[in-house]
């Protein structure tokens, strides 16, 4: 069994790897890609992200969360209202996480004090996920604006600006800068993550995913420790909402079902319980139904659902557990 | 002096059924207490209500004098109080050692948690088991695993539900000499229904019937009570109320 230091340090040297390859990255890919990829590549990275807040709230937290989405898109029109409303696009930036964080921490409210039972809690959040893309659908009046803002309805906000130097509101960053945000964000909240579950709040949040009558009766909140992961998702859910706005627009259907659905699907496949794995399991997944749909005749849903089933009869852990058990086997 | 732990006509009922009914019962500090009684007799609603995991319809709950009453059970833990379940309640994905730090963590720091949390262990015999994960336990060793999960913190009060179920003849017989040994320094309230184990105790016992009080003394005066034997071996006492287990 190993000390509690050496683990430590081996999550602090994961965190730094993980940032000097998203340096690299950053770097290297904008060079070979194309202006199209380089946007695209940034849309995968955003949903990369939407995946690893799941990883956290549900593979962690053992909150199946149905509408991650919610937060997805919260984030995502929180952006496109400030930012059109703000002279710096800058200072949108910290409304785009705040207003998710807020909403996961007002439904975490309601849902961990008032002890809804885990079926419920997928049911609840599906729901308001739903309510609120059925809401932002039915705002194409010109009396839905939030100051400067039209909702657009079904139209989104086509007009969302993107972000600029900080400071400096008439230079606004090319997609290639845009995309290393993204991939500098994404490495930084896999680092958060693993410094999380090493501490000890995220080993309190892990015992209550394993048992959560035992660490009440150790003396935990367990709905204090419940509320402030499942913010920590939202928040982070918010911030690929934000990078989505900024390569595409914002619209109704970051809120829609496909993409609740789908985030779930990716975390599936690429292993409940890890980080990394739902990362590689949303860009693999993308890419593949981004294929499907350029073959004629080939609905992308179908392949997707196809790939779920696949992937839960033949590698039911999931990727990343699976591909460590292989490599460690391998090993002498 | 106030007692440890008081209950002042404490009534749980569901619906029309009253599993416990009006039941007043002292703890004194270092005290060692079983709470016997045959299937349904409300001893398991009585736990869940000192634990927190049911508000009582009706009736206080005393912890050196203050009102406890439906505080939520990580309060009540926090208060001093550990806490056994029926069936072993334990952290399966995680190693024996992580668990029981993370019993002792809220008061200590990371490296004092994981020493108390190692020496738990060793008290109970199973510092061998330290690295090993709990769900894949044979069921007498989570029991014992829980037991020093309960145990770590040093709590003032231990309150076990069922140690024994489940476990050999030979572990039954460790277990009740581990629960004496805690009981030099720490109150303990033990539910049981095995008799063999509660001579092995010996300590006060409360007898519950029908969701009261029937008879409270020491061991060997409740062992010889006539009216225990008829509880137990089911004579038809009158009248008949229909409790759940």
């Amino acid at each position: 069994m190993e000390a509690p230091g050496t683990e430590n340090r081996r999550a602090l040297l994961q965190a730094v790897l993980a940032l000097l390859a998203a340096g690299f990255a950053a770097w290297w890919l904008p060079q070979v890609l194309e202006l199209f990829a380089v946007i695209n590549a940034t849309v995968y990275i955003a949903m990369a992200l939407l995946a690893l807040s799941l990883a956290l709230v549900w593979g962690f937290g053992g909150i199946l969360c149905f509408g991650q989405a919610a937060f997805f898109g919260l984030g995502g029109y929180a952006y496109a209202v400030a930012a059109l409303n703000l002279p710096d696009t800058t200072y949108a930036v910290p409304v785009a996480l705040g207003v998710p964080m807020l909403a996961a921490a007002a439904l975490g409210y309601v849902m961990f004090y008032g002890k809804v039972s885990d079926v419920y809690m997928g049911v609840i959040t599906l729901t308001v996920t739903l309510i609120l893309f059925n809401f932002i659908n039915s705002t194409a009046g010109d009396e839905w604006r939030i100051g400067a803002a039209p909702l657009g309805g079904f139209n989104g906000i086509p007009a969302t600006p993107p972000l600029n130097v900080p400071g400096d509101p008439g230079t606004v960053l090319a997609p290639e800068q845009v995309f290393a945000v993204a991939i500098g964000c994404l490495a930084g909240c896999y680092a958060i993550c693993k410094l999380i579950l090493r501490s000890h709040f995220g080993r309190v949040v892990v015992a209550i995913r394993e048992n959560e009558l035992r660490a009440a009766l150790l003396g935990y909140d367990v709905r204090l420790y419940k509320l402030a992961i499942f913010a920590v998702g939202g928040l982070m859910a918010g911030l690929a909402g934000m990078l989505f706005a900024n390569c595409v627009f914002v619209s109704p259907t970051m809120f829609s079902l496909a993409y609740s659905g789908q985030v779930i699907i990716w975390v599936m496949v690429g292993g409940v319980g890890t980080l990394l794995g739902p990362i590689v399991g949303a860009m693999l997944l993308q890419a593949l139904t981004a294929w499907a749909g350029t073959l004629p005749g080939v609905n992308p849903s179908l392949i997707l659902g196809l790939v779920l089933v696949v992937a839960v009869l033949a590698i039911p852990r999931g990727l990343q557990p699976t591909l460590t058990t292989l490599l460690r086997k391998r090993a002498p | 002096m106030t007692a440890l732990l008081a209950t002042e006509g404490l009534t749980m009922r569901f619906g029309g059924v009253v599993a416990v009914d009006n039941v007043s019962l002292i703890v004194e500090e270092r005290e060692l207490r079983c709470l016997i009684g045959p299937n349904g007799a409300g001893k398991s609603t009585f736990f869940r209500c000192l634990t927190g995991q049911y508000r009582p319809s009706a009736g206080r709950i005393l912890w050196r004098g203050k009102d406890t009453t439906g505080l939520e059970p990580h309060a009540i833990a926090r208060l001093g109080i550990g806490i056994k379940t029926q069936v072993p309640s334990l952290f399966d994905g995680l190693s024996a050692i992580e668990g029981v730090t993370l019993a002792v963590r809220r008061k200590h720091g990371e490296r004092e948690a994981r020493r108390r949390g190692m020496v738990a262990l060793e008290r109970l015999g199973i510092g061998a088991l330290a690295g090993a994960q709990v769900g894949l336990l044979a069921h007498g060793q989570r029991q014992l695993v829980e037991l020093a999960t309960v145990v770590a913190p040093e709590p003032d009060l231990i309150i076990l539900d069922e140690p024994t179920a489940g476990m050999s003849a030979e572990e039954t017989a460790g277990t009740a000499a581990l629960i004496r040994e805690m009981s030099r320094d720490h109150a303990v309230v033990v539910v049981e229904h095995d008799m063999q184990f509660i001579r092995a105790i010996a300590g006060g016992i409360t007898v519950f019937h029908q969701g009261r009080v029937l008879v409270e003394d020491c061991a060997a005066k409740v062992l010889s009570d006539p009216r225990v034997h008829d509880v137990y071996l089911g004579r038809p006492p009158a009248p008949q109320v229909v409790v759940p287990a």
